[in-house]
């Protein structure tokens, strides 16, 4: 099979299809990790089944290179898959995709390393591995327990292939921007000009008053949207905020000492986000109970 | 009833945390063996075994049936058991009825002086595999873990998912339910060389799961492991020195072990050795490979879970993975390379140390000052003093390199390697790394007088900090290791060849919170000091404890010296080793003179005002004698104190025994001239200030017939 970039996103997508994921699209406001997507943030949360897999742009100011890194990058992609409640067989599923992308565990060395993944600023954690292929990191994989300062139950999984990395090893590639993305066009041809631009941006021209200023605003708007009961649009202005706290941060526009102040004020909003969601769920009736989806044919 | 039969147990997981393996299989063996114990089921041999996908227990020749007991049960005394017509009374009828038995089972014994009714109760005992099946899914979802986690629906908390569970007692399944996992006979393999299988037999399931490659023995892993390193070793002339902690978390990545080796350019070479084993080994758990003489070469080892097939891919893979890594490490390095240590310096400021205590640069001015008061107050020539404010002005300047941002461990290494390539002389940068030593119990300490009040005037800093903000370790939290600083200062005093009392290393570190120009106000008032040296004390005292109770010293012997102020570290140590060569060469001895001591002693707590004896003008004698000696002594005693000998200041002390029971002969101290007793306490209070100088006797303890 010849393999780039592009395939490797629609063989992971078809194959979580297969096991009756739905398939969504990248959501459309700049966030650090596939995490942050609210059909992960909030869907993982409450009683409802809920299966899903997206590509997710994951925008990590702190790591621009300008291009010149040959693994970091300011923005990369993540493979996101939300199974919920966590199917009996997921590593077994899990380890099938890489058999459909050519990994072979036989011909590899495959490893679950523990690593306990906590996220302070979306008042989240979850144990599980990073999965190491040969010696590289190539998935994380997380059984949530609490998102949002809410227990889990049930326990949704999640795994996140690092889609650069991954890439990268499949396709043999020593730098990213060396690979194809399709036959003749590489990943370089596509990404590397907004990589410099990004950088450039994000460490020499950003306006450190005007963002100050930003994540007041979109603070006092998801305030104000929350109290008004409304979690989706609200949750928009948290990712803002987060975002604009990352370009802050990548500046070295923050002190340490502002900077735990700055994810309490993102995570106290993550948690009412979460708090609103289940409410408003449980005042649907938690419509999505009644479809059972079975995943790999656990049991539900 | 006696027959035996084998055991197996096997919780099945998802992959474990390699760090709680070796914990969760010996709390399963423990936990089934004190059950068994308890419940009189003898049992043979037993073998615990782990892998990073299950927990297991193989116990030979359990019995099949729990051992019979009898037991008396006491009932109501005889004299309230009978009624006036020589019937059984309700008390009597009752006990039979709770107990199952009727009432001319009874029989009567005597307890003491008084008699009751008792019946015999024999317990036959029950089939052992009725009570495992009963017992079992308790036990295993009862197995306590560091870190927990919940998965699906259910609620059990676990260390990973339960995926199957193996139960055979015999050939017998023993039936039971955790979550929605039914125990069975059925097993897996390695998870891509094995498969599905079914044990047959307790006692071939080790065999019977070697075939489906997974090795379940650690021991068995670990020696497999081990040879294979060690044929790389004879094969390519190596030699790879095997950190155990390393050893022990990759002997629970793998089912299967397989040692491979890779290759990375030797271009990296250039980077310090210590950063390329750090990187190698923290990142991702390769053993270094080093030639005879010790140098680093460009391989490395690692073990991969699974066989030898297409195990170039993987070391191809690996060497790719390590190049990136090294790559970023070398760009580290020379990223660091082109900071100066004066804006790194700089950047200190924006670190905080601890919320309310301010930057690591208040620190380091602490430091600085604290540093300096000791120096003082030791014999050191001006260079020394030089270069150790040097060193405390730079001591942590790698902090904000980014190699010691990347590996925290590397901290004070990293200070060294980088003060020599700015010109700092070798004494400051040594000091550097030095002051970081010792790193724990018995560990050298820092080599030059630089390092060494470096170090103290570090760890007294650290320590008064955290007091001050009233963060004192308790149990098991003690997030800024400040035991082992503590431990760390007290070595120092006892072992290094400096001349310095606990009191002046907390009286300098005071001084650097006092002095030193700072970015956040303290309030370091009367209060805060006495708060923090209350705690200095006590916390320091048990550090000296456990100083004294690993050198042998006996509990006693602690108790008596510590049981008295301490603050010459040197002093304290050379006293302990005299009592106890003294109570192991002549305990009898030692014993004759401490009683004599402390009749001294006992009675000298009843003086009130003292005099100045020697300008006593005694009555007798024995007065004249006893007065003599102490006034004489006590020079003679506080030049031994100052030299540190131990030996001479018992000596003297020795000598004063005769004196002290011809004393006791002929005088009565508390005589009823007010004056006379005045006279006499202060003169036995003279000598008993010298003799708790030396320890608190009352506290020893003798053998007996001593």
């Amino acid at each position: 099979m010849s393999l780039n970039f592009q395939q490797i996103i629609l063989t992971l997508q078809q194959f979580w299809a297969e096991q009756n994921c739905i398939i969504v699209q990248p959501y459309d406001i700049e966030k650090g990790a596939g995490t942050m997507n609210p059909m992960t943030f909030l869907r993982s949360l409450g009683p409802e089944p809920w299966n899903v897999a997206y590509v997710e742009p994951s925008r990590r100011p702190a790591d621009g290179r300008y291009g010149e890194n040959p693994n970091r990058l300011y923005q990369h992609h993540q493979f996101q898959v939300i199974l919920k409640p966590s199917p009996d067989n997921v590593l077994d599923l899990y380890l099938e995709s890489l058999k459909r992308l050519g990994i072979d565990p036989l011909e590899h060395d495959i490893r679950f390393v523990e690593d306990n993944w906590e996220s302070p600023t979306l008042g989240a954690w979850g144990l599980g591995w990073e999965v190491w292929c040969d010696g590289m990191e190539i998935t994380q994989f997380t059984y949530f327990q609490q998102v949002g300062g809410l227990d889990c139950s049930p326990v949704a999984v999640e795994i996140t292939y690092g889609l650069e990395r991954l890439a990268s090893y499949i396709l043999d590639k020593e730098n990213v921007f060396d690979m194809p993305y399709v036959a003749d066009i590489t990943y370089g041809d596509v990404f590397h000009q907004p990589e410099f631009e990004h950088s450039k941006y994000t460490f020499e021209l950003s306006d450190v008053q005007q963002l100050l200023a930003w994540f007041n605003s979109y603070e006092a708007e998801a305030k104000r949207i929350l109290d008004a009961g409304l979690v989706f649009p609200a949750f928009d202005y948290v990712l803002k905020c987060s975002h604009t706290f990352n370009l802050l941060d990548a500046r070295g526009a923050i002190s340490v000492t502002e900077r735990t102040g700055y994810i309490g004020r993102v995570r106290a909003m993550a948690r009412q986000c979460a708090q609103v969601y289940v409410q408003e769920r449980e005042r649907l009736g938690f419509p999505m109970i009644k479809q059972s989806v079975a995943v790999g044919g656990a049991e539900q | 009833m006696s027959g035996r039969t084998d055991l197996l147990l096997e919780i099945g997981m998802e992959e474990m945390p390699a760090r709680f393996v070796r914990g969760a299989m010996e709390q399963l063996k423990d936990k089934v063996t004190a059950w068994l114990v308890a419940q009189r089921i003898g049992y043979g041999t037993v073998q615990a075994l782990a892998t990073p996908r299950r927990l297991a227990l193989v116990i030979c020749d359990v019995e099949l049936h729990q051992a019979a007991k009898s037991d008396w049960i006491k009932g109501p005394a005889l004299k309230s058991a009978k009624t006036a017509d020589g019937g059984y009374s309700n008390a009597a009828l009752g006990f039979a009825r709770s107990q199952g038995v009727s009432p001319d089972q009874f029989e009567v014994r005597s307890l003491g002086s008084i008699e009751y009714l008792y019946v015999l109760k024999e317990d036959a005992g029950r089939e052992t595999a009725t009570l495992l099946e009963e017992t079992l899914p308790g036990l295993i979802s009862g197995l306590t873990f560091p870190k927990n986690m919940r998965w699906s629906t259910h609620e059990l908390r676990y260390l990973r998912p339960i995926r199957w569970i193996v139960a055979l007692f015999g050939e017998a399944i023993i039936p039971f339910q955790i979550t929605n996992v039914t125990s069975g006979n059925t097993t897996f393999g390695h998870r891509f060389l094995g498969g599905e299988l079914q044990i047959v037999s307790p006692r071939t399931y080790a065999d019977a799961l070697r075939e489906q490659y997974v090795i379940a023995d650690p021991t068995e892993r670990k020696a497999l492991i081990e040879t294979q390193l060690k044929q790389m070793e004879s094969e390519h002339g190596w030699h790879i020195p095997v950190d155990e902690d390393l050893l022990e978390e990759v002997l629970f990545l793998v089912e299967y072990p397989t040692a491979l080796c890779g290759n990375f350019e030797e271009a990296f070479l250039k980077i310090p050795k210590e950063v390329l084993m750090t990187s190698m080994r923290e990142h991702q758990r390769y053993f270094p490979v080093l030639d005879a003489a010790g140098n680093l070469l460009p391989h490395f080892v690692t073990v991969r879970n699974g066989n030898a097939t297409s195990i170039q891919v993987v070391a191809k893979g690996n060497e790719k993975v390590l190049r990136a890594r090294l790559s970023d490490a070398k760009f580290f390095y020379e990223e660091d390379h082109k900071k100066t240590i004066d804006a790194c310096l700089a950047k200190l400021e924006s670190i905080i140390q601890q919320e309310q205590l301010g930057t690591m640069g208040d620190k380091v001015r602490r430091v600085e000052m604290s540093s300096a008061k000791l120096v003082a107050l030791t014999d050191s020539d001006e260079t020394t003093r030089l270069n150790l404010a040097r060193a405390a002005a730079i001591c942590k300047f790698d902090l904000v390199t980014a190699m010691v941002y990347e590996f925290t461990e590397l901290q004070g290494l990293m200070g060294e390697h980088y003060a020599e390539l700015k010109g700092e002389n070798t004494v400051v940068s040594h000091a550097i790394r030095e002051q970081y030593m010792p790193k724990g119990a018995g560990d050298a300490l820092p080599s030059s007088r630089v390092g060494l009040l470096l170090s103290m005037a570090d760890k007294a800093d650290n320590i008064l900090g955290c007091f001050y903000l009233n963060m004192i370790p308790t149990g098991s939290q003690d997030p800024y290791a400040l035991r082992r600083q503590a431990a760390g200062i007290v070595q120092m005093l006892a072992e290094a060849d400096v001349q310095l009392l606990l009191s002046d290393v907390f009286e300098a570190a005071w001084n650097g919170f006092k002095e030193a120009k700072v970015s956040r106000e303290l309030k370091l008032d009367d209060a805060a000091y006495a708060r923090c040296k209350k705690e200095w004390d006590t916390f320091i005292g048990l550090r000296l404890k456990n100083m004294l109770e690993s050198r042998g010293v006996r509990y006693d012997v602690v108790d008596a010296l510590l049981s008295r102020p301490v603050d010459d570290v040197k002093w304290l140590v050379a006293r302990a080793d005299e009592l106890m060569q003294q109570l192991a060469n002549d305990e009898a001895g030692l014993k004759k003179s401490v009683e004599a001591w402390l009749r001294v002693c006992n009675l000298a707590s009843k003086a009130e005002d003292v005099l100045d004896i020697s300008q006593i003008a005694w009555q007798t004698d024995a007065e004249r004698t006893l007065s003599d000696a102490i006034v004489n002594a006590k020079d003679r005693f506080m030049n031994a104190v100052q030299g540190c000998d131990a030996r001479s200041s018992l000596q003297v002390l020795s000598a004063w025994v005769e004196p002290i029971s011809i004393f006791f002969e002929h005088t009565m101290v508390m005589v009823d001239d007010a004056e006379l007793r005045k006279e006499r306490l202060s003169l036995l209070h003279a000598g008993a200030s010298i003799i708790w100088k030396f320890a608190d006797f009352s506290k020893l303890v003798w053998s007996s017939g001593v």
